[in-house]
């Protein structure tokens, strides 16, 4: 073992002194370029945030779902979700097509009680798609949303198996309808992207809207960071839960009544 | 028998030599109509040799960083470029994408999961009254 040890020590020795001159002689030529760096991220952080262009940490999108309100057999929140992601059913093979967004029915047998919900991607903040994905495809942007990114997924649908929710699906048909918006494209999974192409420009998703256009006003969105947002003030004044939170994945979508 | 073989050898490089000579013809220029002429985000020069870096850059910002309304646009490509019969840069060598993709033989695989056509955004779909 000694033996072993003894030129890594040596090697230890050189390096340490070898970065010990450079410290010393190039020191400061090296400090300089990286400071640079970090200065010209900074400058551009700052500028985008001015803009609005840029996700920012600050920020977690959450929706709250009122079941209490949600009717049962409107589907709404599905057919908005379709019409603006341009998701069609597949030819031949129903149990295939995508599902960004689907409703339950849920009964409890005791007592005969009845809900209604719509159940998506619940954009955990410890998302188990993202754990698995073995390309890096999955990932949770800076605000919370967890999309795919398609350039390099693989369609290996270990995310699919992996989510809880049940919320990826996965393309099995060449598409050719895609909102320019949305890119999709057959042999990616895909699921809810908290319609963030509308979300980056300060609107709602397609959902949420359409079910504040009918009676139901069952969905709410909004930034969970944010205590003046009325999303989380109702989440500090009503009896709220998530979905399966014994998983401990912190699901920015909570529900009402369930 | 050494002018045999050098006959056959001259017939090999013929045979080698004739139908590379002869397809030289056969790869059609490709047409670049400019649909709506204006201001490209970059001289044309630049363009041709980096579009592609500059859309590879631009859509992991745009994905994963979130920025919007940014310079560079595979949208904003098609939005100029795109054919005035068909509204779309793809669908025959006269497309503009594919005229050049088809040149060169580099696949075009961007419009998988892109959208080639104009006119299909969902917000001016409903503004325009359609169902």
């Amino acid at each position: 073992m000694s033996e072993q040890q003894t030129p890594d020590a040596g090697r230890r020795d050189f390096l340490g002194a070898t970065a010990a001159a450079t410290a010393a002689g190039l020191g400061f030529v090296a400090l300089a370029p990286g400071m640079q760096l970090i200065k010209f991220a900074e400058a551009n952080a700052s500028t985008n945030a001015a803009t609005g262009q840029f996700a920012s940490s600050k920020v977690r999108w959450g929706m709250l779902i009122d079941t209490t309100r949600c009717a049962t057999g409107c589907t709404d929140c599905v057919t908005a979700c379709a019409t603006e992601n341009a998701i069609q059913p597949g030819s031949g093979r129903p149990g295939q097509s995508s599902q960004w967004i689907r409703k339950i029915e849920l009964k409890e047998q005791k007592t005969g009680r009845e809900i209604s919900l719509p159940m998506m991607c619940q954009h955990c903040a410890e998302p188990p798609c993202v754990d698995v994905c073995p390309t890096g495809a999955s990932f949770k942007r800076a605000d919370g949303i967890v999309l795919v990114d398609r350039h390099s997924c693989i369609g290996c649908r270990y995310c699919m198996m992996a989510c809880p929710y049940k919320a990826r699906s996965f393309v099995h048909e060449p598409l050719t309808q895609q909102n320019p918006e949305v890119p999709r494209g057959k042999g990616c999974v895909e699921s809810c992207t908290l319609c963030v192409h509308r979300v980056d420009k300060g609107e709602q998703p397609a959902c949420v809207e359409a079910c504040s256009k009918g009676e139901h006003t069952a969905m709410l969105f909004g930034d969970l960071n944010n205590p003046d947002s009325e999303i989380a003030k109702r989440i500090a004044t009503t009896a709220t839960s998530q979905v399966r939170a014994d998983l401990r994945l912190d699901p920015g979508v909570r529900f009402q009544g369930i | 028998m050494p002018r045999r073989l050098l006959q056959l050898l001259l017939l090999l490089l013929a045979a080698v030599a004739l139908p590379v000579h002869a397809g030289e013809g056969h790869v059609p220029k490709p047409v670049l109509t400019i649909e709506h002429p204006g201001q490209c985000i970059a001289p044309p020069e630049v363009m041709r040799r980096t579009h592609m870096d500059m859309l590879k850059h631009q859509r992991d910002k745009t994905l994963r960083l979130g920025e919007r309304g940014a310079k560079i646009s595979l949208n904003g490509c098609i939005e100029c470029h795109a054919s005035r019969k068909t509204g779309s840069v793809l669908g025959s060598n006269e497309n503009f994408c594919q005229s050049c993709h088809a040149y060169v033989a580099v696949k075009l695989d961007c419009f998988e999961c892109h959208q080639p056509k104009t006119g299909m955004l969902k917000s001016a779909a409903t503004a325009g009254g359609q169902p």
